[in-house]
C-alpha cells in the first residue's frame, strides 16, 4: 500500500526529470500555447485581414471572388471622401486623447499624492465603477443628456448631436483608461522628490515641469495609446450621438454589412492599423516607452 | 540560432494562416458556383433543393424579421401571433430583428436563421447567394388565398419558381412633427428642395436604398433626366440623385436605421420631418409624440415582403409551419394592423378593423403598382433599357458613403 504513492511520485519525478533534462521542451511547453495564440489567432487574423483586402466581391450575391487586385486601395486613395473621413477620425481621436489627458492629470495627481489612503481606495473604485456598466448604456445615457430638452440642453450646454457630442461621449467612455496609468505612474513618484524640489527653491511650476512631468510622460503615453486606438476604431458612439457624421469604423461597418463588401471593409480597416503603427513608432522615438 | 527558430516559427504560423485561407476559398467557390439555371435579371440562381414533403415539427425555429413582424406579446399584450403558433406547432420561436435589408442579407449568410422576412431589395440577393431555398407552395395551405398579383413577381420568384410566400406590402411615408412643421407637407420636397426650412432637424433612412427616394422625387420633378424606375439609374441619373442627397445632407440632423432611435428623436424634437414606416408612426403616437404621417403626392418607395426559408435550415418543418401560419388570415391581419401595411391574404381583410384594408388599399392592384417596391439595382437596367448599363447596389453603397461624407 505504501509503495503506491512512492511509485506515483516516482513517475512524476521522472516526468519532471524529462522536463529538467530538456530545457528546450520546457520552454516550448511554457511558451507554446501563448505563442500559438499570438501567432495564429492574433497575427494570423491581421494577415487574413490584409489578404482579404486584396480580393474583390461579386456585385450582386456578395460572394468573395478570390482574384488578386489592388482596386480597393485605389478607391481608398482616389476617392476624396475616404481621406476626409480618415482625417476626421484622427482629429476626433486626438481631441479625445487631449481632453482625457487634461481631465485625468489633476484627478490622478490628487489620487496619488494628496488623498488619504482611505480616500485613495474610494477614488480608485469610483474611477473603475463606470467600467462595469455596458458601453451602450453609457452611450445612450449621453444621447439622453445631449438631446433637445435634455439635462445639458436645459443648462444651455448641449452642443447637440454632432462631432462635439462624439468627442464628449468618447472622452467620458475612455477616461478611466487614462486616469489609471497616470495614477500608477504618479504613485511611483516619491513624495520626497517633490519636497526636495520645493526645499531647493523651485516654484510649483518648475517642480511640475522638472520632477512630475518626466514621471508622468510615459504614463500619459500609455494612456494615450488606449484612448487614441479605442477612438480610432469606434463606430457606435458616433452613430448614437454623432448626428449624421461617420468615422472610419462606420465605413468598415457599412462596407461589410450594407454593401456586403468584405474586401473593401478589410482595406478600410487597414487604415487604423497603419495609423496606429505610425503612432507607436512616433511614441517609441520619443523614448517614452523605454521607462514603462 | 535563436533568430532562426523564431523565423521558422513565424513562417510556420504564416503558412498555417495562408493554408486556412486556401481551404475556405475552395469551399466558397463551390457553393457560390454556377450549377444553376440562367434567370431573369441576369443572374444565376444556385441549385438549392426544395422541400418535397413535410414531417413532424422539430421543436424550435429561429426567425429573422423586420421589427414588428414577429410579436409575442412582449411589446403590447394584445399583439401576439407567436404564442399561438408555438402552442399549435410546438416550435419554440426565437426572434431576431434587423433594421435594414443589408443587415438581413448579412445575417442570413451566417446560416443561423431558419426563416426571414425579406424585402425586394434583399430577396434576390439571398436567392443569388444561395442563402435561401425555393419554397414548395403546395405544402402551404394558406398560399391559395394570397392575392394573385403578389405571386410570381420579380422580387419573390425566379423562372416561375417561388422562393417564399408574400407577406404584405406598404409605402414609406413622410412623418412630421405637427407642432413644428406648418403648413403640413404634401410633397417629398419637404425633405429635399425645402429641407433648409428645418435645417438640422431633417432625418432620412440610413441605407443606400434611400437613393431611390431621391430618384423618385427627381423622376417627378425633373422629367428631362429620363428616370423611369427609381431602381434603374444610369451613371448620370445616379449623379443627379447623389447631388440632391448631398444638398439634403446639409440639413440632416441624423440618419436612422434603428426604429427606436427615430421614435426618440421625434419625441425630443431633434428630428421634425423625414421618411418613416407606419409602425413607427403608431409607436411614436403611443409615446405621445406630436407626429403625423402622409403619403406624398409623388408617390413613394415601399416594400413588398416575402417570407423565405434558409437553404441551411435544420428545422424545415417548423419553417414551413411558420410560413403557413404567418399568412393565415388571423396572423396576417394582426401583423398588417400592427405594422401598418396591406396584408397579402385576401381573407385577412375580413378580420382587420373596419376600413383598414381600404386605408391601405389592400387588394387594389392598380394602387399596389404605384408603389415603387424596394428592388436591388443591378447592371441590367430594370426599366428595360439596353443602350446603357445601370449602376449596381455596390455603386449605390459607395455613393451613400460619399453622400454622408
Amino acid at each position: 500500500m505504501a509503495a503506491q504513492p512512492r511509485q506515483g511520485s516516482g513517475a512524476a519525478t521522472s516526468r519532471s526529470g524529462v522536463l529538467h533534462r530538456h530545457p528546450r521542451l520546457r520552454l516550448g511547453l511554457l511558451l507554446g500555447p501563448p505563442m500559438l495564440w499570438l501567432g495564429v489567432l492574433y497575427l494570423g487574423s491581421l494577415a487574413a485581414l490584409f489578404i482579404t483586402s486584396l480580393w474583390s466581391v461579386d456585385p450582386f450575391g456578395g460572394n468573395i471572388e478570390r482574384v488578386w487586385t489592388l482596386d480597393n486601395y485605389r478607391d481608398l486613395f482616389t476617392i476624396d471622401v475616404y481621406r476626409t473621413i480618415t482625417i476626421r477620425t484622427i482629429l476626433i481621436a486626438v481631441a479625445v486623447t487631449v481632453v482625457d489627458a487634461l481631465l485625468a492629470f489633476p484627478i490622478a495627481l490628487y489620487m496619488a499624492k494628496v488623498a488619504s489612503p482611505r480616500l485613495q481606495r474610494a477614488l480608485v473604485i469610483a474611477v473603475l465603477t463606470p467600467l462595469w456598466a455596458s458601453y451602450l448604456v453609457k452611450a445612450y445615457a449621453w444621447r439622453g443628456m445631449l438631446a433637445t430638452g435634455g439635462p445639458l440642453d436645459d443648462l444651455g450646454l448641449s452642443p447637440g448631436y454632432g462631432l462635439a457630442a462624439t468627442v464628449v461621449t468618447l472622452s467620458y467612455l475612455w477616461l478611466p483608461y487614462m486616469i489609471l496609468p497616470m495614477y500608477a505612474g504618479l504613485e511611483r513618484l516619491p513624495s520626497s522628490l517633490v519636497e526636495a524640489s520645493a526645499d531647493l527653491g523651485a516654484t510649483t511650476r518648475t517642480t511640475m515641469r522638472r520632477v512630475v512631468l518626466p514621471v508622468l510622460m510615459p504614463a500619459a503615453v500609455a494612456g494615450s495609446i488606449f484612448t487614441f486606438s479605442l477612438t480610432l476604431g469606434d463606430y457606435i458612439a458616433v452613430k448614437i450621438v454623432g448626428g449624421a457624421n461617420q468615422m472610419l469604423g462606420n465605413v468598415v461597418y457599412d462596407s461589410f454589412l450594407t454593401g456586403n463588401n468584405l474586401p473593401f471593409a478589410a482595406a478600410v480597416a487597414t487604415i487604423p492599423v497603419v495609423v496606429m503603427l505610425a503612432y507607436l513608432t512616433a511614441v517609441r522615438r520619443t523614448g517614452a516607452l523605454d521607462s514603462l | 540560432m535563436k533568430q532562426t527558430t523564431r523565423l521558422a516559427a513565424t513562417a510556420a504560423a504564416l503558412a498555417l494562416a495562408l493554408s486556412g485561407c486556401g481551404t475556405s476559398s475552395g469551399d466558397d467557390s463551390g457553393d457560390g458556383g454556377s450549377s444553376g439555371s440562367e434567370a431573369q435579371g441576369g443572374f444565376t440562381a444556385p441549385d438549392v433543393p426544395m422541400a418535397e414533403e413535410l414531417g413532424d415539427t422539430e421543436g424550435s425555429l429561429s426567425v429573422l424579421a423586420w421589427p414588428g413582424y414577429a410579436e409575442d406579446g412582449s411589446t403590447d399584450k394584445s399583439v401576439d401571433w407567436v404564442t399561438p403558433f408555438e402552442k399549435e406547432t410546438g416550435c419554440q420561436v426565437d426572434v431576431k430583428y434587423f433594421g435594414t435589408s443589408d443587415e438581413a442579407v448579412n445575417l442570413m449568410k451566417s446560416g443561423q436563421y431558419d426563416v426571414v422576412s425579406a424585402s425586394g431589395d434583399a430577396s434576390l440577393r439571398l436567392v443569388a447567394g444561395g442563402d435561401v431555398a425555393p419554397v414548395n407552395t403546395d405544402l402551404i395551405d394558406n398560399y391559395a388565398d394570397v392575392w394573385s398579383f403578389l405571386k410570381d413577381r420579380d422580387w419573390n420568384s425566379v423562372d416561375g419558381q417561388m422562393y417564399g410566400v408574400p407577406h404584405g406590402y406598404g409605402a414609406n411615408l413622410l412623418m412630421y412633427n405637427t407642432d413644428v412643421v406648418d403648413p403640413a407637407p404634401t410633397s417629398w420636397s419637404a425633405v429635399f428642395d425645402e429641407a433648409s426650412t428645418y435645417a438640422g432637424k431633417v432625418t432620412a433612412y440610413d441605407s443606400p436604398i434611400y437613393i431611390a427616394d431621391a430618384a423618385l422625387y427627381l423622376m417627378k420633378t425633373q422629367p428631362d433626366l429620363g428616370i423611369e424606375d427609381p431602381y434603374a439609374l444610369d451613371e448620370d441619373q445616379l449623379a443627379a440623385a447623389v447631388d440632391l442627397l448631398k444638398k439634403q445632407r446639409e440639413n440632416v440632423g441624423e440618419y436612422w436605421s434603428d426604429y427606436l432611435k427615430e421614435i426618440q428623436s421625434f419625441k425630443t424634437g431633434d428630428s421634425v420631418v423625414g421618411t418613416t414606416w407606419q409602425v413607427i408612426v403608431n409607436l411614436a403616437k403611443d409615446e405621445k409624440a406630436p407626429v403625423e404621417a402622409i403619403l406624398p403626392d409623388e408617390g413613394a418607395t415601399g416594400w413588398s415582403d416575402t417570407w423565405m426559408v434558409s437553404s441551411e435550415t435544420e428545422h424545415p418543418n417548423c419553417a414551413y409551419a411558420w410560413l403557413d401560419h404567418i399568412i393565415s388570415p388571423e396572423a396576417n391581419a394582426a401583423v398588417a394592423e400592427w405594422f401598418g401595411e396591406a396584408p397579402a391574404n385576401e381573407k385577412a381583410c375580413d378580420l382587420t378593423s373596419k376600413g383598414f384594408c381600404e386605408t391601405y388599399h389592400a387588394g387594389d392592384e392598380s394602387y399596389a403598382e404605384q408603389i415603387h417596391y424596394w428592388t436591388t439595382p443591378i447592371e441590367q437596367c430594370l426599366d428595360g433599357r439596353t443602350d446603357v448599363s445601370c449602376t449596381t447596389y455596390q455603386d449605390w453603397t459607395q455613393a451613400w458613403t460619399e453622400i454622408k461624407g
